[in-house]
């Protein structure tokens, strides 16, 4: 037996990919569930399903839950076009969040429409600022992006909880650590009444949209390609290399950034260090099961979505722990880079 | 003359060495997997994976030596899926790897919820405890530092002299270290490259595991979430600060681990300052390390490479 390259890309195993590599990954969580002991399976996938995608009101909360894995799955589908490895989101998120909170409980007066833009901007701003860092180190000195990003995560994180115990800490908080609510104006509408679903979706689909445009119809978007094909020929084909790594670092730590603004805004209304379950990893898995296509973002992150939010309703219903949601999450990465593999490869025998 | 007294204490240089055992285990098995060309980005997994089987070992009534081999098998195992991805398959060492590590993490925090549902405060075992070495330990300073700690900080000092003894006096070494450099002349040999590569692996996966029992085994006696808490991450800049050679790994790790075990000190005498800026500096000095080392930082050149007969 050996591998080899397929001639021509087969649309139907693109398509039959994913879908498989979802089947063995839900077909490995439910041994899991089942090792659990005492639980009909039976009841714990309805319980799944209903809890994700069963009434309006489940419905919106697994949209409220896809919100921020969008924004962290486009982040790290522009970078990992250009096998720049930003696995710094979940960083980013946090220093969007800090900037939000910083202007928008009462320090910048605007109309509310007005506000939410500076907010918006100024949360892409930092979330960038914190990638260029490393994205400059990386062009310039070679420095492992992978281990600086994860390491800044730590950093801000512990960043976060020291401005919660200091100049953002809320002084109404009764001693806990979370800073104030932002004001009134600055908070996204929601999209319902009452549901918790808010203005963020949108605009994490807008951006998609935006970003699958920029991909494939302006220069930067061909040259962040070519640097993920191969980084030598784009360099002797003339593509400034320093200045696309930078300016794909300036719109992968934005959008994460955005993720912040967007949780806070529209969802928790005042940052505590709990934030984010780690929606910064998680959008790693939407941006793979997307084939790092940003529509396909969309799409993947309300699915990943549906896993946490069903996982949440399963747990309450038969008692399973949560924590399936993340192994499921995780082995579905794992068959999905399988499934793209034969996706690229067929088995040959002899 | 204050900020110099914990200098002066045998219980200063024992803790630096007690912080610095997970690292050394961690890196080295990091170095194994990458000296074979394989980055491991599984390392922060695996590590949890390694405290937690470790610790159900011998929670369940097994040994303590038998917590440490099946902390080692399950880590092997966890470096064969990664080898499957990464060598047998080609696939992105960067994913796969963060793949592992999520896979390998939630894994086990399910699986100890699916031991113990419900309980609060973690149950605890009857970890190691030290083994002076008799004789040596009652030398000042270097005896508490380096003869008066649990018999896993031993087998780290171990597995260091037998991964750097391997590495460069035996024909294996040797394999593995070129298939790293060019697989192509390995193949020449007649030798395997997806074999040395997946053993490197799956052997240097053994030991980011060990490493991480060490946490639940000696550091303490139970099991949290999120202890390992980027220990993973510091072990990958730390290979690159001692730049592929294992000695070099295990100065670095205890360098790193006596300003670790400093600034802990340093929290006492200096309250007004957060204490979060302590609890960062050992990530802000391993950005440091890596931004400083890189410049001249000599990769293994096949490195992230995959290799397929045939191909060029």
């Amino acid at each position: 037996m050996r591998l080899e390259p397929r001639t021509e890309r087969s649309l139907a195993v693109t398509a039959i990919a994913p879908v498989a590599a979802l089947a063995v990954s839900l077909g490995v969580s439910a041994l899991l569930v089942l090792a659990w002991g005492g639980i009909d399976l039976g009841k714990a996938v309805q319980a799944l399903i209903n809890g994700s995608l069963g009434s309006p009101f489940a419905l919106a909360e697994t949209l409220t839950r896809a919100t921020p894995l969008i924004f962290t799955g486009l982040a790290a589908a522009v970078a990992f076009r250009a096998k720049f490895w930003n696995i710094g989101a979940e960083g980013q998120l946090y220093a969007g969040a800090m900037i939000t909170i910083a202007l928008g409980t009462g320090a910048v007066a605007l109309p509310s429409y007005l506000l939410i833009s500076v907010l918006v901007l100024a949360s892409a701003a930092a979330g960038a600022l914190l990638l260029l860092g490393p994205a400059l180190l990386k062009a310039r000195f070679g420095v492992d992006e992978v281990v600086t990003t994860l390491l800044l995560n730590f950093i801000v994180i512990l960043f976060v909880g020291m401005m919660l115990e200091g100049p953002l800490k809320d002084p109404m908080g009764l001693g806990w650590p979370q800073s104030e609510p932002v004001t009134g104006e600055a908070e996204l509408p929601k999209l319902w009444k009452g549901l918790r679903l808010h203005a963020g979706f949108l605009i994490a689909c807008g951006l998609a949209v935006a970003i699958w445009i920029m991909g494939r119809f302006s220069v930067l978007g061909f040259e962040i390609r070519a640097l993920g094909h191969n980084l030598r020929a784009a360099r002797f084909a003339g593509v400034p290399v320093t200045a696309t790594v930078v300016k794909l670092a300036l719109i992968s730590g934005g959008v994460a950034g955005i993720a912040g603004f967007s949780e806070v805004a529209g969802l928790k209304g005042n940052l505590t260090q709990d934030l984010s379950p780690g929606f910064g990893y998680t959008g790693i898995v939407v941006a793979m099961l997307a084939y790092l296509h940003p529509l396909g973002v969309i799409l993947a992150g309300i699915f990943v979505a549906g896993i946490f939010v069903g996982a949440d309703a399963m747990s309450r219903t038969v008692g399973v722990s949560n924590y399936i949601a993340d192994v499921m999450v995780a082995t579905s990465l794992l068959c999905m880079l399988v499934a793209m593999f034969f996706s690229r490869y067929r088995i040959r025998r002899g | 003359m204050e900020f110099i007294e914990p200098l002066l204490m045998g219980t200063f240089w024992a803790a630096t060495v007690r912080i610095a055992t997970p690292l050394i285990l961690g890196t080295l098995g990091e170095l194994v997997c990458e000296r074979a060309g394989v980055l491991n980005l599984g390392i922060e997994g695996i590590m949890t994976l390694g405290a937690v089987i470790g610790w159900v070992t011998v929670y369940l009534g097994g040994d303590l030596w038998l917590g440490v081999l099946m902390a080692a098998l399950f880590g092997a195992m966890a470096g064969l899926v990664h080898g499957v991805f990464t060598v047998q398959l080609g696939l992105s060492q960067h994913v796969s790897g963060i793949g592992l590590t999520l896979l390998a993490t939630s894994v086990s925090y399910y699986f100890y919820r699916l031991l113990l549902p419900g309980v609060s405060s973690p149950p605890t075992i009857e970890a190691f405890a030290e083994y002076p070495i008799p004789g040596l330990s009652a030398i000042p300073l270097v005896g508490p530092a380096l003869f008066n700690q649990t018999p896993m900080t031993y087998l780290a000092f171990i597995l260091t002299g037998l991964v750097a003894f391997i590495l460069y006096k035996t024909p294996l070494g040797l394999a593995v270290r070129t298939v790293g450099e060019n697989p192509a002349a390995v193949e020449a040999q007649g030798l395997s490259v997806s074999g040395l590569r997946m053993g490197a692996v799956a052997f240097g996966s053994a030991i980011m595991a060990i490493g991480g029992a060490f946490l639940t085994m000696s550091t303490f006696n139970a099991f949290f979430f999120n202890m390992v808490n980027g220990r993973g991450w510091i072990c990958i800049a730390l290979v690159v600060f001692g730049s592929w050679r294992p000695g070099k790994v295990v100065l670095g790790a205890i360098i790193f681990a006596g300003i670790d075990a400093y600034q802990l000190r340093l929290q006492q005498f200096l309250p007004d300052i957060p204490y979060q800026i302590f609890l960062m500096s050992p990530y802000v000095i391993s950005i440091l390390a890596l931004i400083v080392m890189s410049r001249r930082a000599e990769y293994p050149k096949a490195l992230m490479v995959p290799y397929r007969k045939g191909e060029r």
